[in-house]
């Protein structure tokens, strides 16, 4: 089953093109310049370069948000293009599952963090734990994705409490990930140094978004019967817009007097 | 060879449908059109209501409406069409002047379509559409001709001197005079849009009541200049209230939307005069104006022109408008790469 999978929810953008065995191709660069100018351009260099059809796509994956809105509208329009024209579904992944995929099978938690400004992080902690053992090969333990914090948009000082408090209850010790990493992470080293939380920050190669750990959630969230058609997918955005939100203040200091 | 050229002559014979995408403000726009004067279908979803409460177009949230709405609308457009999207020949999609966060959600969508589809994409100017919308309904309107662009961010006179070439001849040196009517609507407490609001207070007043200032901008007869309109209104609303003089808003609206009507009619003739040009057009929100129309038709009979103007759904933001233009600009050998990118301020004839 062969999957596009894009990412343009911060400052990286990646594509990638997988089956369950293999990533096929992945393109993924860190650098500022515009999703509008990159994306599409990179899908064509990694379907040019592989020889691909794009009929023989099963579904287009995209990391759904939360993250800048503007990429996240970029990444979204591309694939419900893509999808439009193909004809084929889509799979919204939730961006930070993306991210934790990024560390697959590990017993540690991991908390992946976007900077979402405001003195606020998006942010969720997943884990892995054993799963059904394989008759056929008893060692094999499948291990089983778990969302112990659904994505949201928080506080750092909040999901940090969430962390120590989960690290205590369970021994396992933390990975850190994700931009929000390096803009709080005096805080971060702070706080866990002193709740004595053993972590760890995710090195370069695994600390951002990638479009293969995006396509790999897909196919599990896939195999759960999780698409939606071209049409229906909207970006996670988390947060309302600002004049939303100052409509509701407004609305509610109206209703208090 | 010879092969090639009966090849190409064939191609050339057949019939060209354009796609067109506009997400620019705050419509999601999706059209087909054939050899650029036939609208096969006008889907245009309008997001007006969902901004009214905030008084106004909030980018953030047009932006969201766009990525909701757009694949709907593009599919009712093929489908009022008849035609699936094999049928299309070429993609056309408006890529500035426009809010960044709403030109990024076509931009992205039309890309994506024209990759995945195989077919050519050409980023159309929003203004260049909106000149263009003329073509639908007069068959015979060709170049040269004079057109007065009005609307909510543009007020513009600009030489359309063949398909797809432009030169400005003026502009606004501050409000669009689609703004001057926003901001004196809310003033009047209308609400928005101010355009079609004042217009019809407007029809129950005496447009000589108060006088506004026409401004002309020495040595410049060209170009608009809205703002002091827009604060002599202002003016003469709080000298009322200061005076506890009660306010005669039909009278109010009557009198601004004449002294607009004035300056738009008196600048457009004067400039087509002197260029020389027997056929002015209008477009743009503000060309919906019946006041406007009406004054224009006049003016340009009584020194000998020929008047065109949009149907008023033509007039506002529209994809049809953006597929005429496409096609113009695809027959003129325009082609855009997938890195084609929103330009929120691109300006006139420039690509």
């Amino acid at each position: 089953m062969k999957i596009l999978a894009l990412d343009s929810s911060g400052l990286v953008a990646s594509v990638a093109i997988l089956d369950e065995n293999q990533v096929i191709a992945e393109y993924t660069v860190n650098y500022k310049k515009t999703h509008s100018q990159t994306l599409l351009p990179m899908v064509d260099e990694i379907v040019t370069m592989t020889g691909q059809d794009l009929s023989d796509l099963a579904a287009i994956a995209v990391a759904a948000g939360p993250g800048s809105f503007t990429g996240l509208r970029i990444g979204s329009a591309t694939a419900k293009g893509l999808g439009l024209a193909l004809e084929k579904p889509l799979v919204s992944v939730p961006t930070l599952e993306g991210l934790a995929y990024n560390l697959y099978g590990t017993d540690r938690l991991v908390c992946p963090m976007m900077d979402a400004r405001r003195q606020q992080v998006y942010t969720g902690l997943y884990t892995w734990q054993r799963g059904e053992t394989d008759p056929a090969s008893s060692m094999d333990d499948h291990p089983e994705f778990c969302i112990v914090r659904p994505q949201t948009a928080c506080p750092v000082e909040e999901i940090l409490t969430a962390c120590i408090e989960e690290a205590g209850r369970t021994g396992r010790s933390l990975i850190l990930l994700g931009d929000g990493v390096p803009v709080y992470e005096d805080l971060i080293r702070q706080r866990l140094d002193q709740a004595g939380v053993p972590y760890s920050l995710a090195p370069s190669h695994m600390n951002r978004q990638r479009a293969g750990s995006v396509g790999v959630r897909a196919l599990a969230l896939l195999a759960e019967g999780k698409e939606e058609t071209a049409a229906a997918h909207a970006p996670i955005y988390l947060r309302k817009s600002q004049a939303e939100r100052e409509l509701e203040k407004k609305r509610s200091r109206g209703s208090e007097t | 060879m010879i092969e090639t050229t009966n090849e190409l002559k064939k191609e050339d014979k057949k019939d060209k449908l354009v796609l067109a995408i506009e997400t620019s403000c705050d419509e999601t726009a999706a059209a087909v059109v054939k050899n650029g004067r036939d609208v096969l279908s006008n889907i245009i979803y309008s997001q007006i209501k969902v901004h009214t409460v905030f008084g106004g177009v909030v980018p953030e949230i047009a932006s969201r409406k766009h990525i909701e709405k757009i694949n709907p609308v593009i599919t009712a457009a093929l489908q009022d069409a008849g035609v699936s999207l094999k049928d299309i020949d070429v993609m056309a999609v408006t890529y500035g002047p426009g809010l960044v966060g709403a030109l990024l959600v076509g931009v992205a969508e039309a890309k994506a379509i024209a990759y995945a589809a195989g077919k050519p994409l050409v980023g159309v100017h929003h203004i260049e559409g909106h000149i263009s919308a003329n073509y639908i309904e007069h068959k015979d309107l060709e170049p040269p001709f004079l057109c007065l662009v009005a609307s909510g961010g543009h007020s513009h006179l600009v030489m359309v001197e063949d398909y797809g070439s432009y030169r400005i001849i003026g502009r606004t040196r501050d409000d669009a005079a689609g703004e001057a009517f926003d901001k004196v609507a809310r003033a009047i407490g209308l609400g928005y849009p101010g355009g079609p609001k004042v217009d019809r207070l407007a029809a129950e007043g005496d447009s000589s009541a108060i006088t506004f200032p026409r401004a002309r901008i020495a040595d410049a007869p060209d170009d608009f200049s809205f703002s002091g309109l827009k604060s002599a209104v202002l003016n003469y609303l709080n000298q009322c209230q200061m005076k506890e003089i009660k306010v005669n808003k039909a009278d109010v609206a009557a009198s601004f939307q004449q002294a607009v009507i004035d300056v738009l009619t008196d600048h457009t003739i004067a400039a087509a005069r002197r260029l020389g040009v027997s056929k002015v057009a209008i477009a743009g929100g503000v060309a919906a104006n019946s006041s406007l129309r009406k004054q224009m038709q006049e003016a340009a009979t009584k020194n000998h022109m020929t008047f065109y103007h949009p149907s008023p759904i033509y007039c506002t933001d529209n994809a049809a408008m953006i597929g005429v233009a496409g096609y113009y600009e695809y027959l003129k050998g325009s082609r855009d790469g997938w890195d084609l990118n929103a330009v929120p301020n691109l300006k006139i004839g420039q690509r």
